[in-house]
């Protein structure tokens, strides 16, 4: 009964949300305040009823109702709790539900908090989101319906994919979707202001938490599914330049791109049209990740089934809103004043520096993207992208972006002063030198460009916090003087720190991985050893155990030397029994930020097996940089600028009402 | 500078950056590509010329897999033609002879593809999709798995 009721839920969210595209539109044209109201209502209504389906499907696979065929297809009585919960969005029907009721929650709280925004920027804001949603409810209720029965119902489920039966992906999934939706907002401010012909100030300051709210998640998202491949996959990578990987990395490198701009329409009203634009395509990449991922044309671990009919659906829904908003673009966008002039060398400057060289990036890795696609479908030759052409071409993209980093936030507006910018600067620089001088001389053999690579990292790590060293004014004042400026400064400002710090750490992380890991691939029999990286490793034994939907045999690895304790990692090969499917569950151990990472491979029928061992030093700073920089987004989401920003723009309206008062 | 000055720097520059950036792609794409090709294209066509990194895939022949301590060898088959392979490293859990498989390496000139990468499947009823398209060319394809 509870599976029809979700189903009902569903389909009148539907029908709720064709009306919500309508009506809030049509009123706003009309200056009918009465159509524009019922926006927020049926915004809440929408996310109310997803919920109460959302919560009928959850219901079905707790209970382990196999008369559902998405349950039975990806559930199991024995499956731990915790992944018959997290299982309801391990499948394409259900992560697709999970992806709407993310896009309804994204309107129902603009609907909430948006009691001062303008009425009819509201209206148009909810209308647009609404089409979003209609469109996506009609994909799931027409092609992915998750509440379809079968008839007779199974006694026992198929059982999850058991690489997805991990904690990691409880997590990954919901967190990349706020993300990508988060977006969704973004796109919907830019195409209101695009209705209405308007942008000002106010409008900026509404886009951006929004954009950092979404931004957050998404780097979350991204980070998390990074670290779920390196420890379950097995294979000991963080990321595979795969193309589901950049359907996620292309979206970030454009919202970071889209966080930038409009730090400088918010402030100095200028980049506009720019960051109308980009706010359209961030939201365009993240529809498109969802394409790639979603419709089966790519083969991975996401392509839950491939039916040519929802990747049809998709590709629709593609193009008419990425095709719609930049028709509307090229149509409006000349409308839109410019304003705000600076000089090339200022933070304007810099941040359109920052612009181009990210938005050039995201361009790089969507050609390589979709060139093997694109290749197959007009000529038929099959070719692989990898990471040898991503290297070539991200990478030196990057190089004078991470270069100029801790330089912009030191600029002034309109017009800066690079010598002064440099000078404050000269402590990064020495860190720099430093960092480079003693890599060259405690490592051998190690290639000029790594040396400068981790030079180039401290000089980010450094420099990003050379903003906030200066205007403590430390060491010319006393530390309690420093202290409490410190105290005082706005949170935005540590919110850049922690960013870029973030970024510096990541590419440390990745640098140190890249040219100094350790790698041993060999047999080893119980009571043997080997020795990688300075550590001894003993084979123990291998032990049989139980868990409650699979079997295992635990390698247990003594591990000694390099001034540990003697202690054991555990890795192991399990079946997990309703899939007969065997997976790998390495034995990572963590020294301060270095692993050792042990990967069993087959045990033989003499009792020997192969194990492929990594030393991987300072390989956590690439995951502990994106929490730096989640840190930085939610210190800047926490700004009192962005928290005292409804009143300035009710301040605005009354001025706005004052002048149209005199008119 | 005058105003005018200032705008053509910087479309210059913005021109100077984006023009880099497609040579790059460029580059990129005519040398760091990979070619996917079956191994009758390999043994019977030579369309891999001996040390160019290309990517195969086709079936684990039954009966061919050897393991020597972490060294691998196996031969990959379309059905027409076989090609030897051989891999130092630990085999994805889901390598099966008699199943579908994608490698990344590069032929050597004895005629052995030395593979570097093993492609692993996910989950049990995924069969790599170059794979499927390159046997149902060869009228291999049974459909049963998908």
């Amino acid at each position: 009964m509870t599976v029809e009721l979700g189903h009902f839920a569903l389909v009148l969210a539907l029908a709720l949300s064709l009306a919500q595209s309508v009506l809030p539109v049509v009123g706003a044209r009309r200056g009918d305040v009465r159509l524009m109201e019922t926006a927020s209502w049926s915004a809440i209504t929408i996310f109310l009823l997803i919920g109460v389906s959302f919560a009928c499907l959850t219901n079905a696979y707790l209970v382990s109702d196999f008369s559902v065929s998405n349950v039975w297809e990806n559930s199991h009585t024995l499956k731990p709790t915790l992944f018959k919960l997290t299982g309801v969005w391990g499948n394409h029907e259900g992560s697709m539900l999970l992806w709407v009721l993310i896009l309804a929650l994204f309107a129902a709280m603009v609907a909430v908090f948006g009691r001062n925004l303008p009425a009819d920027l509201k209206a148009n804001v909810l209308g647009v989101q609404a089409w979003v949603l209609a469109a996506f409810l009609a994909f799931i209720v027409t092609t992915s319906n998750p509440f379809v029965r079968l008839v007779p119902a199974p006694f026992e489920g198929k059982d999850l994919n058991p690489v997805l039966q991990d904690i990691g992906l409880a997590i990954h999934p919901p967190m990349l979707y706020l993300g990508y939706v988060g977006f969704s907002v973004t796109f919907s401010f830019a195409m209101a202001a695009m209705i209405s012909g308007r942008i000002d100030a106010a409008w900026a300051r509404w886009v951006r938490p929004w954009a950092l709210a979404a931004w957050v998640f998404l780097t979350a998202g991204i980070s998390m599914g990074s670290y779920w491949a390196y420890y379950e996959l097995g294979w000991g990578g963080f990321w595979f330049w795969d193309p589901v990987e950049n359907a996620s990395f292309i979206p970030w490198l454009s919202g970071t791109a889209l966080l930038h701009s409009a730090l400088v329409m918010e402030k100095r009203e200028a980049l506009k049209v720019w960051t109308v634009l980009l706010a359209l395509i961030t939201f365009s990449m993240s529809l498109l990740g969802t394409f790639l991922v979603r419709s089966g044309v790519l083969t991975s671990v996401h392509a839950f089934a491939t039916d040519p009919e929802r990747g049809v659906f998709i590709l629709g829904i593609l193009v008419a809103f990425i095709g719609g908003s930049l028709f509307l673009f090229a149509l409006r966008a000349p409308l839109l004043k410019t304003g705000g002039l600076f000089a090339p060398i200022s933070r304007e400057g810099a941040l359109v520096f920052n612009n181009l060289f990210l938005t050039t990036a995201a361009a790089s890795v969507l050609v390589g993207t979709l060139y093997p696609l694109v290749l197959e479908a007009v000529t038929g030759e099959k070719i692989s992208v990898g990471a040898p052409f991503f290297n070539l071409t991200f990478g030196p993209l990057m190089i004078p972006l991470l270069v100029l980093v801790p330089v912009g936030p030191l600029l002034a507006w309109k017009r800066g002063d690079l010598p002064g910018a440099l000078q404050r600067l000269y402590f990064a620089a020495g860190a720099a030198i430093l960092a480079s001088v003693l890599v060259a001389a405690f490592t051998s053999d190690t290639p000029v460009l790594v040396t400068l690579a981790v030079g180039l990292a401290a000089w980010v790590i450094i420099g990003s916090f050379a903003e906030i060293a200066t205007r403590s004014g430390y060491p010319g004042v006393s530390v309690s003087t420093a202290l409490s400026r410190l105290r005082g400064m706005p949170r935005s400002m540590w919110g850049t720190a922690f960013g870029h710090l973030g970024l510096g750490l990541t590419l440390l992380g990745v640098v140190s991985v890249s040219a100094f890991q350790q790698e041993v691939i060999t047999k080893m029999t119980p009571g043997s050893t080997i020795s990688v990286a300075g550590f001894e490793l003993k084979l123990l034994g291998i032990e049989p155990r139980r868990g409650s939907n699979f079997v295992e045999d635990v390698v247990r690895m003594e591990v000694s030397g390099k001034g540990v304790t003697t202690h054991v990692i555990e890795p192991s090969k399990r079946i997990y029994t309703a899939r007969e499917m065997p997976t790998t569950e390495a034995g990572i151990e963590t020294y301060v930020f270095s692993q050792l990472y042990i990967s069993p491979g087959d045990i033989e029928p003499d009792g020997s097996i192969t194990v492929r061992v990594w030393w991987k030093p300072f390989v956590t700073l690439i995951w502990l940089g994106t929490v730096a920089m989640v840190i930085g987004g939610v210190f800047s989401l926490s700004d009192r600028r962005l928290r005292v920003g409804a009143p300035r723009t009710s301040k605005a309206k009354v001025a706005g009402a004052a002048a149209n008062a005199q008119v | 500078m005058t105003r005018k000055q200032k705008r053509l720097a910087m479309i210059g520059g913005i021109g100077a950056v984006l023009l880099a950036a497609v040579l790059l792609v460029m580059s990129a794409l005519r040398d760091k590509i990979v070619f996917f090709y079956t191994p009758s294209e390999i043994v019977a066509e030579g369309k891999a010329a001996p040390g160019q990194r290309v990517r195969i895939g086709g079936l684990v022949k039954e009966g061919s897999l050897v393991k020597d301590g972490g060294k691998v060898s196996f031969i990959v088959t379309d059905t027409e033609q076989d090609l030897p392979v051989t891999f130092t490293g630990i085999l994805p859990d889901l390598f099966r002879e008699g199943q579908g498989v994608v490698s990344e390496g590069a032929v050597q000139a004895d005629g052995i593809f030395a593979a570097d990468t093993v492609l692993a499947r996910h989950d049990e009823n995924y069969i790599p999709k170059e794979v499927a398209d390159a046997l149902k060319e060869k009228g291999e394809w049974r459909g049963d798995t998908q």
